[in-house]
């Protein structure tokens, strides 16, 4: 017998599950579906309902879900990882080698980390792409996007300081080469470095601040900045598929039908999470981590890269004077991209795969001209251009950095003006075509830079690089 | 009349106050900032690199010798004229440990092949100044090399070398 005072039901077993479970489940009507999405901590990360049209697969790829997967594996692995492995200089390759040889299971852990996290700056760069070619920044979209780049900038320093943590010459020379970089910025580029590095080389300073960072303060940074990226896209909505005709894609006409979260969208993440765990997982017990000799402060190995992901940069410096290579590049192209969903936007573009059919044949061209031209640049001033030899009495940060960007600046500029008046393009579609054929260089010079350079540096096939 | 031109040329209590917390809040991230600065300053530890290294005797290093001290980082150059110098071995372009290379004469960078004088000079960039350099003080035929502080330059300059003799 129920008291009318207190409704709640009398069997115990119950009693515990609805203190634990607010919501009635299974649910019983769509309005009981939404409740639970609403009421439930992880689920309410996202709206009661959401488009049926947004839930296209081929719209989104799972991009963003897949990297918030990755985070997960990483932060669980990681922190088992944090179990075995002391970060002194005195025990770190150690411990490397006892997770390859004693530890149970302490080389799958430690493949999962490392390919979950090297996965994870690949598909944060393309799950920009997607949002980029689809227009997904548009207003009310422009911030979210700046929190993305933010969160593209914690991957990479994440990556960056774990690299250095298993103390081999790999990781010893990669955050040689990568935190150089750094002492390039004007004035205050060496007290930087010193700073980061505790001193002015990579020591047992280095690799205590590095282990800091990597363990607390940038996953705590990254969480925070991804709990609010996914509250935006909860509040602003996700952008909604259209085709070239502007109607909606996977709906007659153009009403926007709303579907419940639950079970439409959940089911879909926990498949793709559960195909991509499994994929990951399989992955690492066929494909180990890297492991070199124990770091040697007295010897640099030849060729000494940076980390895959800087091999870009690392490739522009060859060329460019390093203030150029290592500074004035890479920040106009960060600049570039937080500018650019506060310009203007062509309406009907947003939701339609690469802008409109003229915006589609643009990028091709710009696709195209990234991959004859670049190699060509880079063949042209390894063989033939010497500018600072040309210009001996200029200094090397006008005759290898000044002239060589104003030249390229000047051919972006005529490119785009070339673009914009054959294709009678608008400014949206020409600028896209100049994102793709700025990434797309941005692409050849890292695998130049992996593939095509070996010892000493110079130029030679795939086969010749070990 | 005279009211409203007192009033506008004032303060009011509101935005004094204002001001005031403003003020008092811009200082107190002042001063967090300082503290973390401060905190988290490289700590330079006595004896290691960074610290003061007796080289040797001025005798036992002949003319035209390049001696490296693998513990100070450094390579110990006696130019032909008998002038000491200590170049830092870290390449002024990426930071790689550079070697010294007897067969050539000369020092090359293994990482992207930067080639270097035997006085620091840049042969071959892409380094793009010579090898910065450490204080070397000669006492009682005593050469001594001080690792705290390396010394960056544009150009190498005859003024580096340093003398048993006090002068040339
Ligand atoms: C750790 C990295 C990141 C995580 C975990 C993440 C997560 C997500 C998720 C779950 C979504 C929902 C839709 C989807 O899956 O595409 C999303 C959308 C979005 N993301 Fe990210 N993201 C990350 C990095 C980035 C980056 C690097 C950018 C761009 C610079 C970016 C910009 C956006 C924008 C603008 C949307 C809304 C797109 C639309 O409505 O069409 N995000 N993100
Ligand atoms: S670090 Fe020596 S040439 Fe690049």
């Amino acid at each position: 017998m129920t008291d009318p005072l207190d409704p709640r039901p009398e069997d115990l077993k119950q009693r515990v599950w609805e203190s634990i479970q607010r919501d009635e489940l299974p649910p019983r009507d769509d309005r009981g579906r939404m409740r639970v999405v609403m009421n439930n901590l992880v689920l309410h990360l996202h709206p009661s309902k959401v488009a049926k049209a947004s839930l296209k697969f081929t719209y989104t790829w799972g991009l963003g879900g897949l990297a918030l997967l990755l985070v997960m594996l990483l932060s669980l692995t990681g922190v088992m990882l944090m179990f075995v492995y002391t970060p002194s200089p005195d025990t770190a390759y150690q411990d490397m080698l006892s997770l390859q040889t004693e530890i149970r299971f302490g080389q799958f852990i430690r493949n999962v980390h490392h390919w979950s996290g090297n996965l994870l700056v690949i598909v944060a760069f393309l799950h920009m792409l997607r949002v980029f070619f689809t227009g997904g920044f548009r207003t009310p979209r422009e911030f979210n996007w700046i929190l993305g780049l933010s969160l593209l900038l914690l991957v990479i320093a994440a990556n960056f300081t774990g690299y250095l943590l298993p103390w081999d010459q790999l990781a010893y020379w990669a955050v040689t080469v990568g935190s150089s970089l750094l002492s390039f910025v004007p004035l205050i580029g060496e007290g930087l470095r010193n700073f980061l590095l505790g001193g002015p080389e990579v020591s047992a300073a280095t690799l205590t601040n590095f282990y800091g960072l990597h363990v607390a303060i940038i996953p705590l940074t990254l969480m925070g900045v991804i709990s609010f990226h996914i509250w935006r896209v909860r509040k602003d909505g996700l952008s909604i598929p259209h085709r070239l005709d502007g109607s909606i894609d996977g709906a007659t006409g153009h009403q926007i039908e709303k579907v419940t979260t639950l079970p439409h969208l959940v089911s879909r993440e926990l498949a793709f999470a559960l195909v991509m765990t499994g994929a990951i997982l399989l992955w690492s017990v066929w494909v180990d981590a890297p492991l070199e000799t124990a770091a040697n402060p007295d010897h640099s190995p030849n060729p000494a890269k940076a980390a895959w992901y800087f091999m870009g940069l690392q490739e522009l410096l060859l060329h460019f004077h390093p203030v150029f290579g290592a500074i004035v590049i890479p920040l106009l192209g960060l600049g570039m991209l937080a500018f650019l969903p506060y310009q203007r936007f062509d309406l009907s573009a947003e939701g339609v795969w690469f802008r409109s059919q003229k915006g589609r044949w643009m990028a091709y061209v710009g696709a195209i001209t990234g991959i004859v031209g670049v190699p060509l640049l880079v063949l042209l001033d390894e063989y033939y251009l010497d500018l600072p030899g040309t210009f001996p009495n200029l200094p090397t940060a006008i005759s290898n950095g000044w002239i060589p960007l104003a030249a390229l600046l000047l051919m972006l500029i005529t490119y785009y003006d070339g673009m914009k008046r054959f294709f009678k393009a608008s400014a949206c579609e020409t600028r896209q075509s100049v994102f793709v054929l700025l990434v797309m260089s941005f692409i050849v010079l890292t695998v130049i830079g992996v593939a095509f350079r070996g010892e000493g540096m110079t130029l030679m096939a795939p086969w010749e690089v070990q | 009349m005279t009211d409203r031109v007192h009033v506008e040329n004032t303060v009011s209590r509101r935005d004094f106050l204002k001001i005031a917390w403003g003020a008092a809040g811009a200082l107190a991230l002042v001063e967090a900032a300082g503290v973390g600065l401060s905190f988290f300053a490289p700590r330079i530890v006595e004896g290691e690199f960074g610290g003061g290294f007796e080289a040797g005797l001025v005798d036992s290093f002949p003319v035209g010798s390049v001696t490296p001290f693998t513990q100070g980082r450094f390579y110990l150059v006696r130019m032909s004229d008998g002038g000491f110098l200590a170049l830092y071995r870290k390449c002024t372009h990426l930071g790689c440990a550079v070697p010294w290379n007897p067969a050539e004469g000369r020092f090359v960078c293994p990482c992207h092949a930067s080639a270097f004088e035997r006085d620091g000079t840049v042969i071959n960039p892409p380094a793009p100044r010579p090898l910065d350099r450490f204080v070397v003080t000669i006492e009682d035929g005593m050469v001594k090399v001080d690792t705290g502080k390396a010394i960056s330059r544009d150009k190498t300059s005859a003024d580096d070398l340093v003398y048993a003799g006090g002068v040339a």
